[in-house]
């Protein structure tokens, strides 16, 4: 095995190594990327119980008509709250855990390039979301949904000071997003292992790259607008009062040319999950690795020119929604690329239906759902009949949720023996999957019936219509299947780290450099790093006869 | 990595800018504009602060040549142009709340603090960088060349200048055409 020398220095760092037991401290000080990119995943973890027991509250009140089991208060803190939770703290830490682990690794470096900025954007993150919940303790939550329109975010209409820690809490947290895609971006482009150029970059990494650009010119708007929140319900300033002069629309104009580029940044980093899931265990390259790099730049440069498509109803006349329609069809057609990338990537494969896998073919069908249902959305009338009815709560769920949490699953099944060094049980593994696919299924396709029926999203209580009722229980009942698998997978994930078998360091036969180490890693993750020569350099390895740099030299 | 930082918050001022672009076309903006605003004195503030960019530039190119002495100078006068930009500032500021333009006065007071503060902000952070980088010169950390440290500032400074134009043409020079 020839292998490349790291400059990096010889002697271990005394009494640092990972495993040594200093217990907490250990932790919080922590520069380490793997301990934290560990941080942001169980960060996400605690978040997404928040979010969910949220939810269920929420579910529960509209189980039946004309139900009083919250009061309306509550009830509009507690959506507003699950929303912004959701993509703000559960979402986004999960993706950055991900990428805070497994970047370095993945291209053959040692750490982050800014390993200090990396524990300060963690916990910029962290205090941005206490502070958020703090808000609980403080007089009332955010209680204007989680996009937050204006005039309904203004003190006149939201006087607790919850909106107050929305924004605060948003800010603290959108710093620590933007230092950290800095992070990477300078990370990915200086600290890759000599011998690989970009053209032989995981496709994970690719994606992190292409995400950390579309987080660094979007995140400004929303903080922008955040700001603009601030004066005005601080300082009497007047940007989002039609009183004083200003314009409730700006908000809306700020919050969706970020809020659209968001939910790429929630889906790209997924896309590239799925680019390394679909080759590992369909034992087969990546159909047209370059396709799926140039559709991911196609959707983040489009990514900034669709927000209007969440205003269609604002009235803003038949020129611009057309353009906004148009650009929002045509940015259905690389994410549609990248779809049939990885159908042809399981065609012909030797296919293993690992959980990880099991995952990665559910995201196919829902999201394909999904993304139906959102070119629905680009046809005006259509949206202009159905936008804030459950059918956009069915869509967004569709595209979030066997989206990026399906994405974020199959990741999670895949590299929990790299990060854990041991092995999930894969019949529990299994229960939970199918429980929290057909929980999933059973709680929003029905959505999309109520929207049609005209059920508005965000109402406190609905009179007893024919079908409502009984769709909405079975929505219920389906949101408590999701909560009993999401247990049964923390349950699976204690179980395992306390008693699972021991992961060997290659368990799926991966083709990429994070399997060449130990699992888990040691501190320093490499002593060596083996040649690049294509995108799978492990497998060239494993396999030498059968090396990709011999078949196909460009 | 400085470059990706300006690059971000090339978006945040952008979106600042936008903001205020939209509401000059609200009825009133303009005549409070006209009236509340001197293109003269700011101007001339101004002036020094593009000006401190040459003398950072000049400080820059005497760190190359391993002149720390004129380095050393060079900083100092940056400080202190950037120090009066912040006085005229002030000085602005102080009289347009004497004459009862606040931000909460009217939208165009809301749109003119936010914008103008907000840059006052960043050219006060840069002060306060550009004043360690000077500490550290006169303790002798740049004698030798070859660390990054202050074209990175620069890179930084000539930004929030950058920006200082774009804001100086649309909020004070625009109104008059």
């Amino acid at each position: 095995m020839k292998a490349i020398n790291l400059p990096e220095p010889e002697k271990p760092i005394p009494n640092l190594s990972v495993s040594n037991n200093q217990g907490l401290l250990q932790w919080i000080s922590s520069v380490d990327h793997k301990q934290i990119g560990i941080m942001y995943l169980w960060l996400s973890v605690i978040f997404l119980v928040a979010a969910g027991c949220e939810i269920l509250l929420v579910r529960l009140q509209l189980a039946v008509p004309n139900n009083h089991f919250l009061n309306p208060e509550v009830y509009n803190q507690l959506f507003t709250m699950h929303g912004t939770t959701m993509i703000f703290f559960v979402a986004m830490p999960a993706i950055f855990g991900f990428n805070t682990y497994l970047v370095p690794l993945m291209i053959g470096a040692n750490d982050m390039a800014y390993p200090r900025l990396n524990a300060f954007s963690f916990w910029m993150t962290f205090f941005g979301g206490l502070l958020l919940y703090f808000s609980f303790l403080a007089g009332g939550a955010p209680d204007a949904g989680w996009f937050n329109y204006a005039p309904l975010n203004l003190y006149n209409y939201s006087s607790s000071p919850g909106v107050d820690y929305y924004c605060s809490g948003l800010l603290i947290a959108g710093i620590g997003t933007v230092t950290a895609s800095a992070n990477f971006v300078v990370t990915i482009l200086k600290y890759r292992v000599k011998s690989m150029s970009l053209k032989q970059m995981p496709l994970f990494v690719w994606m992190i790259l292409i995400n950390s650009f579309l987080i660094l010119a979007a995140f400004p708007s929303l903080n922008a607008a955040l700001v603009m929140l601030l004066l005005d319900r601080q300082l009497h300033a007047h940007f989002f009062s039609a009183q004083g002069g200003g314009s409730a629309i700006l908000w809306q104009h700020l919050f969706w040319l970020f809020g659209h580029p968001e939910v790429y940044i929630v889906i790209l980093p997924v896309f590239g999950i799925f680019s390394e899931v679909f080759p590992v265990y369909s034992r087969k390259p990546i159909f047209g690795y370059t396709f799926i790099i140039g559709s991911g730049m196609a959707i983040a440069l489009l990514a900034f020119g669709v927000w209007v498509h969440h205003m269609f109803a604002t009235g803003l006349g038949n020129t611009v929604n057309s353009f906004f329609a148009a650009s929002s069809m045509l940015i259905g057609i690389p994410t549609g690329v990248k779809i049939f990338n990885w159908l042809a990537t399981m065609y012909g494969g030797a296919i293993r239906f690992k959980v990880s896998m099991m995952f990665a073919i559910a995201f196919l069908i829902e999201f394909t759902i999904g993304g139906l249902t959102g070119i629905s959305f680009t046809l005006v009338p259509i949206d202009w009949q159905l936008t804030d009815t459950y059918y956009v709560v069915a869509h967004l769920h569709f595209v979030f949720i066997g989206g990026t949490l399906f994405g974020l699953f199959s990741g999670l099944f895949y590299w929990f023996p790299k990060i854990s060094g041991r092995m999930l049980n894969e019949k529990l593994s299994k229960w939970f999957f199918w429980l929290f696919v057909l929980g999933f299924n059973t709680t929003f396709l029905v959505q999309h019936a109520l929207g049609a029926m005209g059920m508005a999203r965000r109402v406190y209580t609905y009179p007893d219509l024919p079908g409502w009722g009984i769709l909405n229980l079975i929505s219920t009942i389906g949101g408590f299947m999701m909560a009993i698998a999401t247990g049964l997978l923390v349950f699976i994930i204690i179980n395992a780290l306390r008693a699972g078998k021991k992961a060997t360091r290659d368990p799926w036969d991966a083709n990429t450099l994070e399997w060449t180490t130990s699992s888990p890693p040691e501190l320093k993750n490499f002593d060596r790093v083996i040649p690049v020569k294509s995108t799978r350099p492990f497998r060239d390895m494993k396999r030498p006869d059968d090396a990709d740099w011999k078949k196909n030299r460009q | 990595m400085i470059k990706l930082i300006v690059g971000t918050e090339a978006m945040f001022f952008l979106a600042l800018i936008m903001a205020f672009v939209y509401f000059s076309f609200s009825p009133d903006f303009r005549s409070h504009q006209l009236l509340s605003l001197d293109m003269k004195s700011t101007g001339i503030f101004s002036i020094l602060l593009f000006s401190s960019s040459f003398t950072f530039w000049r400080a820059e190119i005497n760190y190359q040549k391993g002149k720390i002495k004129q380095l050393r100078l060079w900083l100092l006068f940056t400080i202190l142009l950037g120090g009066i930009f912040l006085f005229g500032q002030g000085r602005e500021y102080l009289s347009l709340l004497n004459n009862h333009v606040s931000i909460s006065s009217s939208i165009f007071g809301t749109s003119f603090f936010t914008l103008t503060g907000f840059h006052g902000l960043h050219v006060f952070a840069g002060l306060i960088v550009i004043s360690i980088v000077t500490c550290l010169a006169f303790l002798g950390d740049y004698n030798k060349p070859g660390s990054s440290v202050i074209s990175a500032v620069g890179i930084y400074w000539h930004f929030v200048d950058v920006v200082w134009l774009f804001v100086f043409i649309i909020v004070y020079v625009v109104p008059y055409f």
